[in-house]
């Protein structure tokens, strides 16, 4: 299973990418392989402020929907729009083109409470 | 948790296994989506042993069923089957079924895994007071199914059943690589195909023949997320989603099936009567959302405007084949027209949805 080293993760599966007081959030390969055959995805709006693990959106399998929680409190900068018409994008490059949102970081004491790559794998026992 | 007798074989496949109505049953293999287009496109094969296989036998045991269920068995040919209902006293569906005729003294009843002993319950009182018997084989039986446009090419080299002869909704008595089998020609997927019933432990070689003589052929195990999928772009009703306890024949659009016109009585006739009478008060409709969004099981549907909801989606999914967010919905009976244009609550927002005609998959002629 691919986990990525640098990356922040939730125990619900997103992952979180620090870029200064910024942040780039995703879905886990995990999470997307779970899911399976990603058809649709409903993305925050543009300068929506999030709690930490507030859900702030959806990514739906043909079988299940499952929601999205905020990884650190912030700011929404910039979504993915490729996934509007390109949904798949999550199956295919979950830590690339499969990007759901960049937010601000509100309080970055709140990384802390994240797993890194190594307690992420034994969370999801890979 | 129950499990077929492929169990192992659905780990070695790599399946995700749920538990669905009782049975530790594989969800997917490859994906939904890729087993979905495997059988429209080439064929699938599928484990169905979770389903409930009801003998009943006597001498009259087509009138005890004609008395039990809303159709009429007794006017099946030998051989042939038809789709029938158990309806309680209130018209309400107990479940939906497959009968079919082995002989003129013998019907296999084929129930939903999740009914099956409800269903064997109820039959066996109704049938209390006819010379009819009921065996349930439930557990002792094995239901492997191939279906898809390449399934009749595949299963003919694996049987001595006459597969050319054999019609849509007909069944016949052979073998299927060798094992002793009931090889029927009916489905829940849309598509042409075989449903091969065969004693518990024959599942296993029959799954593994028809896998290895359909993997050149394209074929793949399908799980039951493509099944679930494949039924619904056929427009076909799952128990517990648009069939229930609340719900009479008539509201699904399934009052063909209800023959009220057979000799006898039968459990439910006065209410089924009645029910076609006072004419629908909601009806199952075909949905397409023209929005962006999926509709799913108990969304909520609203005609457009309307702060309260009129309906309810039954069940609702992005279709592999259209390529569009489809759904079944019961709306009211005044809103079931071609073309009506409704909302679907998902979520927090309201998303429009067109009523189309079902199924929304016909297979190519």
């Amino acid at each position: 299973m691919d986990v990525r080293e640098g990356l922040l993760y939730t125990d619900d599966h997103e992952w979180l990418r620090v870029e200064g007081d910024t942040g780039v959030v995703g879905i886990t390969a995990y999470a997307a392989e779970q899911l399976g055959d990603v058809v649709f995805v409903e993305l925050p709006q543009v300068g929506r402020t999030l709690e930490r693990a507030e859900a702030f959106g959806v990514v739906e399998s043909v079988k299940a929907v499952s929601d999205l929680f905020a990884p650190v409190p912030g700011q929404v900068l910039e979504v993915n729009g490729e996934l509007n018409a390109h949904p798949e994008l999550i199956d295919s490059d979950p830590y690339g083109q499969g990007w759901i949102m960049r937010i601000r970081i509100a309080d970055e004491g709140a990384t802390t409470e994240l797993k890194d790559a190594a307690a992420y794998r034994a969370l999801i026992g890979a | 948790m129950r499990a077929t007798a492929l169990l192992e074989r659905h780990r070695a496949l790599g399946a995700r296994m749920v538990e669905f109505a009782g049975w530790e049953m594989p969800l997917q293999y490859s994906g939904i989506v890729e087993e979905h287009r495997a059988v429209r496109g080439r064929a699938g094969v599928f484990d169905l042993s979770h389903m409930g296989e009801l003998h009943v036998r006597g001498a009259e045991a087509g009138a005890a069923l004609a008395y039990a269920l809303v159709t009429d068995p007794p006017a099946l040919a030998v051989r042939r089957a038809h789709y029938s209902m158990i309806c309680a006293p209130d018209g309400g569906v107990i479940d939906d079924l497959i009968v079919y005729r082995l002989a003129a003294d013998h019907f296999l009843v084929v129930a939903n895994a999740g009914n099956a002993a409800v269903v064997a319950d109820e039959l066996r009182a109704r049938l209390a007071g006819f010379d009819a018997a009921l065996d349930d084989a439930s557990l002792r039986t094995s239901l492997v199914a191939i279906q898809g446009p390449r399934a009749v090419g595949v299963l003919t080299p694996l049987t001595d059943v006459d597969l050319g002869a054999l019609r849509y909704y007909a069944i016949a008595e052979g073998h299927v690589a060798g094992i002793p089998a009931l090889v029927a020609r009916t489905g829940y997927t849309g598509e042409d195909g075989f449903e091969c019933f065969v004693d518990w432990e024959a599942g296993i070689p029959v799954f593994d023949a028809l896998l290895a003589a359909g993997l050149p052929q394209g074929v793949i195990p399908a799980g039951l997320g493509a099944r679930d999928t494949l039924r619904l772009e056929a427009g076909m009703p799952l128990y517990g989603n648009e069939l229930g306890r609340d719900t009479t024949p008539f509201d699904a659009g399934l009052g063909r099936v209800v023959k009220l016109s057979k000799p006898g009585d039968f459990v439910g006739r006065a209410a089924l009567a009645a029910a076609q009478e006072r004419g629908r008060s909601k009806a199952l409709v075909g949905l397409v959302v023209r929005g962006r969004g999926i509709a799913r099981h108990g969304y909520p549907v609203f005609r457009a405007g309307s702060v309260e909801a009129v309906g309810s989606v039954t069940s609702g999914t992005q279709s592999p084949t259209l390529g569009e967010p489809i759904a079944m919905a019961y709306v009211p009976a005044d809103a079931t027209e071609a073309g009506t244009m409704l909302e679907i609550g998902i979520r927090e927002s309201r998303v429009p949805a067109e009523v189309v005609p079902l199924p929304f998959y016909h297979r190519p002629a």
